[in-house]
């Protein structure tokens, strides 16, 4: 059988020096390198009054995305809940009715839309397979609770509001704006100035 | 009886036989895909061009070669005919401007579309297809039509294959949909919006490669890979009744005809059965239908014990029961 790593060393029953049966000078450098850390910079920061900065692409909380006039874009096409490795979302589609042109984008929409946060893992595969650019990752936290059941988010928690917007503008390389600007994908465009 | 050779593979056919049908006899990756023409109907072929293949030799008493590509699903083969199909370059490079043409007007909604996931139209796009669009045009849209209240016609979706026409001309006593209007501008309609309600009809759902006929039915209910296909059948009168239930749980989400491995109906079925029986107990189950592994409705699709298994089965592949000796040295 070939080795899987080239760190492994035999474990010898061999016997101890005077001076680490002595105990006291591997002591001695053990203390000395706890005092040490109480020189060195701190690494933890104290959270509620502190935050770190959050790179523009972190994956926390998902959006969902409604388009410049307001519809929402998520069509119920179930891309992401099968690109999901942890199978934390699902959905139930419905017919869009008459009068109902500014409420959602398309001819299908989802009436229900869930994502177990408890089971999502945050890896950014539904925001990758969605061809309608509807969800999002974003650098938001998902709030703790103390019931497991409040953990399945709605669509009540995930579409966006319509007075607090969610940016995403950030997490799209030049590339994938670039290649919005085709007449194509024209739906797909972050903003009316791209046209 | 003549004998044909398809990209190297020689087969013996009865005379009359079409090259196409000779290749699906050998059947495998050699066989030429094809989006209009129907072995169970008649007059069916020659409309989308996608089986085009090259005749590197007519026959043995004359063996040049065709001047063009041939159309497999009507060219009869003659013995010492040498076809090719995956092995011509030339083939490749025609069947990609097919595709390319017959997506011209297909709106490419496949989101929202239910055929998604069993569309042809999508397989041979994947295949041959190009990566981006190049007509810069404005596609030709129509209004969606109801043809009756159990199916729905997305004209806008449709290659104009013509297969619903003959299902309707052949299969029912009385066809009251055809094709309207010639050239660029025609289309799948009925006199007037006239309703569909003969007792076959519900089968032009089954052939249509596209989405364009939809059970209306099942319309938006679920996606078909999250669908658990499942062969049944039920006592009827009409048709033999032998059909795939596809099931969301205890729910029937819809009622197909099987089909074969060419994707073309095994029988077809009725519209008692295919639009009003939607409860489980009204269908004998027998056993999960079998779907090609590489299909996306393969997902979470176990047909056997053994495949529920499978993932205990490698492991013990990997790890025999006599487990390996400990070496000191490594």
């Amino acid at each position: 059988m070939q080795a899987l790593t080239t760190r492994s060393k035999v474990a010898v029953d061999k016997k101890m020096t005077l001076k680490e049966r002595l105990y006291l000078p591997a002591i001695i450098g053990g203390m000395a390198i706890t005092l040490k850390h109480f020189f060195m910079k701190k690494v933890t920061i104290q959270y509620p009054e502190q935050t770190r900065e959050f790179a523009p692409v972190y994956r926390g909380q998902h959006v969902l995305k409604r388009d410049d006039n307001g519809a929402e874009r998520c069509t119920a096409c179930g891309l992401c809940a099968v690109a999901c490795p942890a199978e934390a979302i699902t959905m139930t589609a419905a017919e869009r009715k008459k009068g109902e042109e500014n409420l959602y984008r398309e001819e299908k929409y989802a009436s229900v839309y869930e994502i177990n946060m408890l089971r999502c893992i945050f890896c950014g595969l539904c925001e990758e397979a969605c061809p309608k650019e509807a969800i999002f990752l974003t650098d938001r936290k998902v709030d703790s609770e103390y019931q497991r059941g409040i953990f399945v988010y709605g669509k009540d928690k995930l579409v966006e509001k319509m007075d607090e917007r969610v940016d995403v503008s950030k997490r799209q390389t030049k590339e994938v704006i670039e290649f919005k600007k085709h007449p194509e994908y024209a739906h797909n465009q972050l903003n009316k100035s791209l046209k | 009886m003549p004998k044909v050779t398809i990209d190297g593979i020689e087969i013996e056919v009865p005379e009359g036989t079409t090259i196409l049908n000779a290749a699906r006899m050998i059947g495998g990756k050699i066989v030429p895909p094809a989006m209009c023409y129907y072995s169970k109907l008649k007059q069916t072929g020659g409309f989308c061009r996608t089986c085009l293949v090259k005749v590197a030799a007519g026959s043995a008493k004359d063996p040049r070669p065709m001047p063009k590509l041939m159309v497999s699903c009507s060219t009869t083969v003659q013995d010492g005919m040498v076809v090719q199909n995956l092995t011509s370059p030339e083939v490749m490079e025609a069947r990609k401007g097919v595709v390319e043409f017959l997506l011209i007007n297909h709106p490419l909604d496949c989101p929202i579309c239910d055929q998604a996931g069993e569309c042809k139209l999508q397989d041979l796009g994947y295949e041959h297809g190009l990566d981006k669009s190049r007509y810069e045009f404005k596609r030709r849209t129509f209004e969606m039509v109801d043809i009756g209240d159990k199916i729905k016609l997305h004209m806008t979706r449709c290659i104009l294959c013509y297969r619903c026409v003959r299902v309707a001309d052949q299969l029912t006593n009385q066809r009251v949909h055809g094709v309207m209007n010639r050239g660029d501008v025609a289309e799948i309609s009925t006199y007037i919006q006239n309703v569909m309600d003969k007792d076959f009809s519900g089968n032009v759902i089954d052939v249509c490669p596209v989405g364009a006929l939809t059970d209306k039915t099942a319309r938006f209910r679920n996606r078909i890979w999250y669908d658990k296909p499942m062969d049944a059948h039920r006592n009827c009168t009409k048709c033999n009744g032998k059909v795939i239930l596809w099931l969301k749980g205890e729910e029937v989400i819809k009622v197909t005809a099987r089909f074969d491995k060419n994707n073309e109906v095994e029988s077809f079925i009725c519209n008692e059965c295919r639009f009003d029986h939607k409860k489980k107990e009204d269908w004998i189950i027998e056993k999960p239908t079998h779907v090609d592994r590489h299909s996306v409705i393969a997902q979470n699709h176990y047909e056997n014990e053994k495949q529920l298994k499978m993932g205990h089965t490698h492991f013990e592949q990997l790890n025999p029961a006599t487990p390996p000796k400990f070496d000191k040295n490594v």
